[in-house]
């Protein structure tokens, strides 16, 4: 079984979002989505400043197995990207949900937070596929 | 049902991700493949290969069957346990099947195929053997354990016996012995030295579990990929299956031409084949991120200007290198440079023979 934190708000293409101290919103993929696609090799990030549209896919996370999009879960400006990942992408492996984030976004329509899972929706949604 | 080796338990115990290979459940890691194949480029690493298939050879004319069933010659193995590797083509020259055969004495060999196609390569032989002072015997109850890696033949020494101890004590690579129970070769499918132990099936988990004992890690069909990849070795059904011919999959080299008067099967669609001129299989290294996966599309341009095309066999990252590495079909006006199309953007490549790694340092 996976591990959901349920502090956390997911989108069903297995992204996670947490909302930091300065209204910003930190994004990583799920423990189950670096569980499917194994040992990470390459992650392309967006550029801080980029601006991100909801759903449209905006970095790669490329492993072993195959190259897969990552969605934005939010719009907005990218704020930060992990910079670790460029040498260190398996922190996506070891700590989905801590080291291996991948951007930080300020968002521009906070209404878009609604279509996000919470972790029992989350959990639906991986018992589906 | 899926099939499952004897070892099938002691995965689970290693916490083994299992997953289907051509109708067997097989692990394909037991936590992470970079581990583990790392675990065999500097250490050493073990891998259940007990799904290929053994088969027998014996009989008074099992040297003149082989000669006509395979490409290579087993004319030219003379010292008992020699091993050789080649391709067994159809009529059109296809490649059935690469195996290694090994000499054991006059009236008996043993071949090892690929479990993906035992079913086929068993029917085709049946039907080759027909004539010939020959019985082919599967042998279903052996059972095969790969140890391979710097230290492996150290570690495996440690759990081998006085006797086998004796029997390895300086062989050279290529060959295998029985003694005891164990059948003990020095091949592989990984760039590095080691062994391929066939073990009769009710002693394989003890075996396994006193490898398990001395530091040998397990590790799965993952590692098992990109090790092979990174030595050039080729893996049936991506680089080559009955469609190729192996001069177009860099078997030129297991392809035994003289005796001219050997009538190997596909000797005659493979003369005019070489003489028309063949595709050639080469290696892609690819510096910037991002990895190549078979069946993507490789460009370049021809001494004459023209842009010619081909396709990934075989893509992967190399754990070694750290970047990716691939094979590819290509016409053979290849250059040294060449493109591949991947995520719908052109990224140049260097284009080598295909030996990425071997015993853990860059081979080119």
């Amino acid at each position: 079984m996976s591990n959901i934190p349920a502090e956390l708000k997911y989108a069903s293409s297995h992204e996670w979002i947490r909302k930091e101290s300065d209204g910003s919103y930190t994004v990583g993929i799920s423990e189950h989505a670096q569980e499917l696609l194994g040992d990470m090799v390459f992650v392309e990030l967006p550029e801080v400043g980029d601006t991100v549209t909801a759903g449209e896919d905006c970095a790669v996370a490329e492993s072993v197995k195959a190259a897969s999009d990552i969605y934005a879960p939010l719009s907005g400006e990218v704020l930060a990207v992990n910079e670790s990942l460029e040498d260190s992408p398996e922190l996506v492996n070891s700590d989905a949900y801590g080291d291996g984030w991948f951007f930080r976004v300020m968002p521009s329509d906070e209404s878009e937070l609604d279509n996000l899972l919470d972790a029992e929706g989350y959990q639906e949604v991986i018992d589906e596929e | 049902m899926a099939n499952k080796t004897v070892l099938f338990n002691k995965h689970l115990e290693a916490n083994a991700k299992m997953v289907d290979f051509h109708g067997w459940d097989m692990p394909i890691n037991y936590g992470s493949q970079i581990e583990e194949h790392h675990a065999v480029r500097q250490d050493a690493g073990m891998f259940d290969v007990s799904h290929m298939t053994v088969v027998d050879v014996t009989g008074t004319e099992a040297c003149d069957f082989l000669r006509k069933l395979l490409a290579n010659d087993v004319a030219k193995l003379k010292v008992p346990g020699k091993a050789l590797y080649g391709g067994m083509l159809d009529h059109n020259a296809g490649v059935i099947d690469d195996l290694i055969t090994y000499y054991l004495n006059d009236t008996h060999y043993r071949i090892v195929v690929n479990s993906a196609t035992r079913e086929k390569d068993l029917a085709w032989i049946a039907e080759q053997v027909k004539g010939f002072d020959v019985t082919i015997t599967e042998r279903p109850e052996l059972a095969m354990i790969a140890v391979q890696g710097p230290n492996a033949k150290a570690k495996a020494a440690a759990v081998f016996s006085d006797e086998q101890n004796a029997a390895v004590e300086g062989m050279k690579p290529f060959f295998g012995v029985q003694s005891g129970s164990l059948f003990i070769a020095t091949t592989g499918y990984t760039g590095e030295t080691g062994y391929e132990i066939i073990v009769p099936e009710d002693e394989a988990a003890a075996l396994w579990q006193a490898l398990l004992d001395t530091g040998v890690r397990p590790c799965g069909l993952g590692a098992r990929d990109t090790l092979r990849l990174e030595a050039g070795m080729n893996l049936y059904g991506l680089d080559m299956d009955e469609s190729v011919n192996p001069l177009a999959a860099n078997m030129g080299w297991t392809i035994a031409w003289e005796p001219s008067d050997r009538d190997f099967i596909g000797r005659e669609a493979l003369t005019a084949i070489k003489a028309a001129g063949a595709d050639k299989l080469v290696g892609l290294v690819m510096e910037a991120k991002g990895v190549i996966r078979p069946g993507m599309s490789v460009f370049f341009t021809d001494t004459d200007g023209v842009e010619q095309q081909g396709t990934i066999t075989s893509g992967t990252f190399s754990p070694t290198l750290g970047y990716s590495i691939a094979m590819a079909r290509v016409p053979n006006s290849v250059g040294d440079v060449a493109e591949v199309e991947m995520r719908k953007k052109r990224v140049p490549v260097k284009v080598i023979a295909p030996s990425f790694v071997r015993n853990g340092k860059q081979a080119f």
